[in-house]
């Protein structure tokens, strides 16, 4: 019975294999990128980012249809140009740099929601908005699979400078240019890893495997490696456990995801060791000095 | 050969300068104070010095320096210590110029990070997140990645700020013995007696040089007044100006 519920569906259907398969790329890739998104306190731009870049992926989808590379260099493109614009008009007319991203983030969704519209269907929106991981084909998880990659070796060769412009920028720029690049990369990579998740969770809910986990991750430990790998951990449940959920009830895939890593999330906040709810109403007998 | 040599330099942010054409040198082996009130360019003129600004005017020249021989201790402010990283892999980050993007730390460079913070009394501390340190424990943190860094060149933001007297003399006994080993070190600092009864040389600033020289000549109340009235009377819608005006105004 409980194997039927839970390791049946995967046994049985490749389609929820390959979704599997995609949910655990997405998660080792994303889920890292998301710690670091919330320690340099840049959870909502990577929100905004999302959004950012739905034109460039529309355009990718104008021409090559749900084509998930042409998508990423789209999304790239759009990405880097959205934030570029956002930090010139902030630094030309004293507009704080949020504000002016929230502005451009909130032409491009409309931007690419229309662009999306010309040639596609209603399904179509609702693909690129919401996702559709049970719909997954081999060339879309390869792709998914290279992304990943790639962005576990570039966040490999980032990593030093990327722990120390986080905690102690002025310090890395006296000895090392590297505070630049490293940052420059790592946008690269919340995009690449933005457009990895438009096939499974959507535009909407892409950065929802990055950050939950994340924040999920941070209520369990100190450590920057052990939270990167509970990070990992609680994504790749959420999506196993988002598959059954939506396999079993017929609800849509990418927001089961998403709702499980939710409540996920909400026992952390309840019962996390660090600085959660029930850790600070019940602290428990101080140590002797 | 002077271990700083600073030629008409103006430092600022998107063209509003905060340190205006400053002139002098700094000897090798000096102990300099630069004290001012809020606002006078302090923290900007050190930022100048170790490569975070680059002048919009003027040069400043290491004396035959490079960036490897300055070691920079940054104000706490600017540390965000809800990251989570332990004092010994904070501390470790004083070894990038050997360590680099990839290199291992092995047993002696471990064993050097420990002796560091051996150093400055965290015994014990290596594993503690820095989040979970007071403000004391950061600054001793801070001054263990300076030592390991070896330098010769130390540049000090504000290091003695809100911290306990204990940790103050701990430190500035430190400093003292960079000193003794004939490095040169700078240090912006709020602490007047201090700076009268331990540093030898001092650079009075108020957004320019008010005035330079040894700590029983300049550190006088006519100069603080000065430097004082100089940054409540900066204009930041001031037009442009060249070192001609200066001069001009100086004269």
């Amino acid at each position: 019975m409980l194997y039927d519920a839970l390791i049946g569906p995967f046994t049985e259907f490749e389609f929820m294999r390959r979704a599997l398969a995609a949910v655990i790329a997405l998660s080792l890739a994303g889920a890292p990128i998301g710690v670091f998104l919330m320690l340099r306190r840049m959870s909502l731009v990577g929100d905004a980012m999302a959004h950012a870049i739905l034109p460039g992926a529309a355009v990718g989808f104008l021409l090559s249809g749900l084509n998930l590379f042409a998508m990423t260099a789209g999304g790239l493109i759009a990405g880097f140009a959205v934030a570029i614009l956002a930090g010139l008009v902030a630094r030309s007319t004293g507009l704080k740099e949020d504000a002016s991203l929230a502005t451009f983030y909130l032409a491009s969704l409309a931007l690419g929601v229309t662009i999306v519209s010309i040639k596609g269907t209603n399904i179509d929106l609702l693909h690129v908005l919401f996702g559709n991981i049970l719909a997954m084909d081999d060339q879309t998880l390869l792709v998914v699979a290279f992304n990943a990659t790639v962005t576990l070796l570039v966040l490999a060769v980032i990593y030093r400078p990327l722990v120390i412009e986080s905690v102690d920028p002025l310090f890395l720029r006296t000895v090392s240019r590297a505070g630049g690049p490293a940052h420059l990369a790592f946008l690269a990579l919340v995009v690449i890893n933005l457009v990895n998740g438009f096939q499974a969770l959507g535009t909407l809910l892409a950065v929802g495997l990055m950050i939950l986990p994340a924040g999920i991750a941070r209520f369990w430990s100190r450590d920057l490696t052990v939270m990167i790998c509970i990070a990992v951990v609680a994504a790749a449940v959420s999506g196993y456990a988002g598959l059954v959920l939506s396999f079993q009830t017929r609800v849509a895939s990418g927001p089961a995801i998403i709702l499980v890593a939710s409540a996920l999330y909400t026992v952390s906040v309840l019962f996390g060791p660090v600085g959660g709810v029930v850790r600070q109403l019940f602290p428990g007998r101080h140590l002797e000095a | 050969m002077a271990a700083l040599h600073f030629h008409n330099v103006t430092l600022g942010y998107d063209r509003h300068p905060a340190v205006h054409h400053l002139n002098g040198e700094v000897a090798p082996g000096a102990l300099l104070a630069v004290i001012g009130p809020n606002g006078a360019g302090k923290s900007t003129l050190l930022r100048g010095i170790v490569g975070i600004l680059r002048p919009l005017d003027g040069s400043i020249h290491l004396g035959g320096l490079d960036s490897r021989d300055i070691a920079y201790l940054p104000q706490s402010a600017e540390i965000d210590r809800s990251f989570p990283i332990s004092v010994l892999d904070f501390v470790a980050t004083g070894l990038w110029r050997g360590t680099g993007l990839f290199g291992g730390i092995g047993k002696a460079a471990r064993d050097k990070i420990l002796r560091a913070i051996a150093s400055v009394g965290l015994n014990g501390f290596e594993n503690r997140p820095i989040g979970t340190l007071s403000g004391g424990q950061m600054q001793r943190v801070l001054f263990a990645r300076v030592l390991l860094q070896d330098a010769r060149l130390i540049v000090l933001d504000e290091p003695f700020n809100a911290i306990d007297s204990k940790t103050t003399a701990d430190l500035l006994a430190l400093v003292k013995h960079w000193h003794g080993e004939g490095r040169t070190v700078l240090a912006a600092l709020h602490d007047m007696e201090m700076v009268r009864t331990h540093f030898s040389e001092t650079l009075v600033l108020a957004r320019g040089p008010v005035a330079w020289g040894p700590t029983a000549e300049v550190l006088t109340p006519e100069n603080l007044m000065v430097a004082m009235r100089m940054c409540e009377a900066f204009d930041d819608g001031a037009a442009a100006c060249s070192a001609d005006d200066a001069r001009s105004r100086a004269a």
